[in-house]
């Protein structure tokens, strides 16, 4: 099996600044990643897509230092940040997050928390000192699309939004702490339809300013919101990228097989 | 055409001859446990009940207990120095164990390697099951010996302070080292407790705090912390429960004296349960009945904290 | 075929090795300063060595954290003060583990489970009497109270789980309050019953005290333990047309057979260092008959106790002898209940 080495054509905007070099990872002695070099492209949103259990989720992970969190786990290759190496020696895991944030699958509001605190939580979290915390408040909710709805709640608790509206105070609150790269893993498998619609239009919107890095399992969902795909696929080893380029290209006229597969439904 | 509602049809359950019979057996075993243990229960009523009629609230809030076989002097009998006692040593016991017990749960949860944690783990189990007695054995032999020491500190250094007030030099078998040595065995209890809540604590959430860039005390101030306040609530309870109804390792270091004093530091101090066991040998059938009903206020006590406790506690970990 | 090398496996996030070796050569200087502190200062005693070796970590972290941020050096204090609350808190179960041990072995000679006090005084030297009539009595004693509670606890539990008749709420209701009974009371109520009809403390007595403190216990672990079996598996016994008796008998109750056991051997464990009911309901002796009715009877608790009270030298060294048998005996239960409870998992 060959690994291809992505070279993305960059668009205007340029290179995003993140990049990983023969990345792999292990849980143990089971090697889940193998191989894997991408360099992302900014202020767009790149789909990580690939039957289950290929390894998006744990390159994801890599991405932002979460992945040592798992027992036992394992890694090598490079991830830099604007060059540097994000598992060099003296460098903070915590300040890497803080550029690189993530959302997860199951919307995950802070449930002892309000929805005011919950949206300035990192900067609390990360000691950041906070000038202006209504503007604050005000900015992150509606560039996750939550302000018009919760603006004369905010002192409610966090839980008591809908899945949908939950998902989005997460997003908030994952850009209340400024990161560059948002890394989202799955953010719409636990959503109702209309609220994961809602939902792509955010990220849509958040890409003009960010870098978005989504796995997803849903190709549909892929060809609606991402600029640019990294397609992952395993035969019983460990996950590879087979193949990363432009959306619409990898849907119309991808260079591999096994993507053209894929992508037409014939496996997943 | 005419629908009809359908009617219900009763369904018997006819039990077997051999059903019956098993039934019956179970039932009874069922019901001799009931009744032994209602049995208990309503005795204590009935004694408690007695004395209360006889000498009212008097009865806890006097500060005599004296039995006379005199005809001519009446007995009297106040447990509330015992009960005050009581209080003040489980409450001492409780303002060390929750501390302790809270940081030994984090510990073991999330700062213990692997094989540590494990070690510390099952030592936690052992140290539950070790009888009250060693305790005791432990606290008057060894640990007396630094707990006046620190008594001594408090007292010469901390002295203006009204609790830590004392008259005489002795501090070796005060209600302060006997709360000490009651921590000691109230914290196997609560920390088994809260480190149960506190692995239950969601892990996304625990995920989410450091994927804001939170370190890990940010992670547990912010998550595990609130997460777990109700269930080391109940911990703590439980711990309560233990203490109240102490009576060997009590008994073994603290210096008994039945009158009230909160001078904590001091050589003397009771619970109600040592009352009971130094006065029961010579007691007339008076002055047995009254400690009967001593006991049925302890048991009333540590009984309701029990109900709170396990109510707590079974709500939290059903989450 | 490609020919792609795959590289080793990696942990850059954990601590390096020149960092391990560093904190523990600090740790070595940190004691070494205290032993000197201590000898100069007389500062005494192990919590003095404590106090010091705390005191200077603290220093010493603060000065390697100056450097560090808010954030950090909160973090680090934090870990700090949990670890030390932490040892606090494991401290005094090492320290009588410890104690038992170290001052219990020394008079643990054959004789100490041979022989009984009839002929020897507690002063004597421990190479003569022992605590034979004391692991008797609590063996006679515990055994009575097992015979009763046991299958009272383990057809409560039945009861709870199988029958759910109308009795349910009130019977787990009274097994709940009542296993909250404080020990001595449980011995008084014995005392003012059954002793003063049988004239005096007696084995069946200390039996019965026991059994109170028991019984909860095991009717509780036998609904959990009953709780625990699957309800398929009643069902698929009722849908082959098995009554309920031979459901319960031959399908339920063998499943969880260890689990039973466990219970019963927790309810043990639970009253085996019981002293205060037995001060009450059974008395204490010098020596051993098996009549349990007739008179007051030794046990192992009562034994510790009471050389604890007469306070002299040997005295003390026989308490602590019987207290090192005493918590082997319920480790050694404990264990047994763990390795049972996991014969049980399907």
């Amino acid at each position: 099996m060959s690994n291809a080495s992505a070279v993305l054509d960059m668009p205007e905007q340029g290179f995003a600044g993140l990049e990983t070099r023969e990345a792999h990872a292990w849980f143990g002695n089971h090697h889940a990643l193998s191989g894997v070099s991408l360099r992302f492209p900014a202020k767009s949103v790149t789909g990580l897509i690939g039957p289950s259990g290929c390894g998006k989720s744990t390159y994801l992970r890599l991405l932002n230092r979460m992945h040592e969190f798992i027992p036992n786990s394992a890694m090598a290759g490079e991830v830099l940040l604007h060059g540097d190496d994000i598992y060099g020696e003296s460098v903070d895991p915590a300040a890497i997050r803080l550029k690189v944030g993530m959302v997860f699958q199951k919307p995950n509001p802070f449930p002892a928390m309000t929805i005011r605190e919950n949206v300035i939580s990192g900067l609390k979290l990360a000691h950041i000192k906070i000038d202006n915390e209504n503007d604050l408040v005000e900015k992150c909710l509606t560039r996750a699309g939550l302000w018009k709805e919760v603006k004369d709640r905010l002192d409610a608790s966090g839980g008591s939004l809908s899945g949908g509206q939950q998902q989005r105070l997460c997003i908030a609150r994952s850009l209340a702490v400024e990161p560059e790269v948002l890394l989202m893993d799955e953010p719409c498998s636990a959503l109702d339809p209309g609220s994961t619609l809602r939902i792509e239009e955010t990220i849509k919107e958040l890409a003009e300013k960010i870098t978005v890095v989504i796995v997803t399992h849903n190709m549909q969902q892929a060809s609606r919101v991402s600029d640019y795909c990294a397609f992952f696929l395993s035969d019983g080893g460990p996950g590879v990228l087979v193949e990363a380029d432009q959306t619409r290209k990898m849907f119309t006229n991808p260079t591999d097989t096994r993507t053209a597969d894929y992508v037409q439904g014939k496996f997943g | 055409m005419n629908i009809v509602a359908p009617v219900k049809r009763e369904m018997h359950v006819v039990h077997s001859r051999g059903d019956k019979v098993f039934r019956g057996i179970v039932t009874a075993g069922a019901l001799t446990s009931l009744i032994i243990l209602g049995l208990i229960g309503s005795f204590l009523f009935a004694r408690g009940a007695q004395v209360f009629s006889q000498y009212g609230l008097k009865f806890i809030t006097g500060t005599n207990w004296s039995s006379s076989l005199d005809e001519g002097i009446a007995s009297e009998f106040g447990m509330g120095p015992m009960l005050v006692g009581t209080i003040i040593v489980s409450t001492i016991a409780l303002l060390f164990a929750v501390p302790m017990s809270i940081a030994g749960a984090l510990y073991i949860e999330f700062y213990a390697a692997g094989r540590v944690r494990r070690i510390l783990s099952g030592l936690l189990d052992l140290a539950a099951a070790i009888p009250s007695l060693i305790f005791g054995l432990w606290g008057i032999q060894v640990f007396t010996n630094f707990g006046q020491n620190w008594a001594e500190f408090l007292a010469t250094r901390l002295g203006w302070f009204p609790l830590f007030n004392t008259i005489s030099d002795n501090y070796g078998r005060s209600p302060f080292v006997a709360g000490c040595v009651l921590a000691s065995m109230v914290v196997p209890i609560t920390t088994s407790v809260a480190r149960e809540v506190y692995s239950r604590t969601p892990r996304e959430l625990i995920d989410t705090c450091y994927a804001l860039g939170g370190s890990k005390w940010g992670a547990i101030k912010t998550v595990v912390l609130p997460f777990g306040k109700s269930g080391v609530v109940g911990g703590a309870m439980l711990g309560l429960g233990r203490a109240l109804g102490e009576t060997v390792a009590v008994y073994l270091v603290l210096n008994l004296n039945f009158r009230y004093t909160f001078r904590i530091l001091e050589s003397e101090g009771g619970n109600v349960a040592s009352l009971i066991a130094t006065r029961f040998g010579e007691s007339t059938s008076e002055e047995l009945t009254a400690l009967v009903a001593a006991g049925f206020v302890l048991f009333l006590l540590t009984l309701s904290v029990n109900m709170v406790a396990s109510t707590i506690v079974t709500r939290t970990t059903r989450k | 075929m490609s020919d792609v090398t795959i590289p080793q496996p990696t942990r850059p996030w954990q601590r390096k090795r020149s960092e391990v070796a560093r904190s523990g050569a600090s740790l070595a200087l940190v004691g070494l300063l205290s032993f000197g502190i201590v000898l100069f200062t007389g500062f005494a005693g192990v919590d003095g060595w404590a106090v010091c070796i705390m005191l200077l970590f603290i220093a010493a972290l603060i000065y390697r954290g100056r450097k560090l941020s808010k954030k950090e050096r909160g973090n680090a204090t934090v870990q700090l003060v949990i670890t030390a609350a932490a040892v606090l808190a494991f401290a005094p179960w090492l320290s009588i583990l410890g104690s038992v041990l170290y001052k219990g072995v020394v008079g643990l000679r054959l004789n100490f489970i041979t022989s009984d006090m009839r002929t020897t005084v507690p002063d004597d030297d421990l190479s003569m009497g022992g605590a034979l009539h004391a692991v008797l009595g609590s063996l006679l004693m515990v055994s009575i109270a097992t015979v009763i509670t046991l299958p009272l606890g383990i057809l409560s539990g039945v009861y709870l789980t199988e029958i759910k008749g109308r009795f349910t709420f009130l019977v787990r209701f009274v097994v709940q309050s009542m296993s909250g009974v404080p020990s001595i009371v449980a011995g008084l109520f014995i005392f003012t019953t059954y002793n003063s009809l049988t004239n005096g403390p007696s084995a069946f007595g200390g039996a019965l005290a026991l059994g109170i403190l028991m019984l909860p216990t095991v009717a509780r672990t036998s609904e959990e333990v009953l709780k625990l079996v699957p309800d398929d598996l009643r069902s698929a016994s009722l849908a082959l047309g098995a009554r309920q008796w031979r459901t319960t008998l031959m399908v339920v109750l063998p499943t969880v057979r260890s689990g039973l056991i466990t219970a019963g051997i927790l309810g043990v464990a639970r009253v085996i260092g019981e002293t205060a009911p037995l001060l009450l309901t059974a008395g204490s002796n010098s020596a051993f008959w098996f009549n349990p009715a007739k008179g007051p009877i030794a046990s192992l608790p009562i034994y510790v106790f009471g050389m604890l009270q007469i306070g002299t030298e040997y005295a003390v060294n026989r308490a602590w002898t019987g207290a090192l048998v005493l918590m082997l005996a319920v480790f050694a239960l404990f264990f047994t209940a763990r390795k049972l409870g996991g014969k049980d998992k399907r």
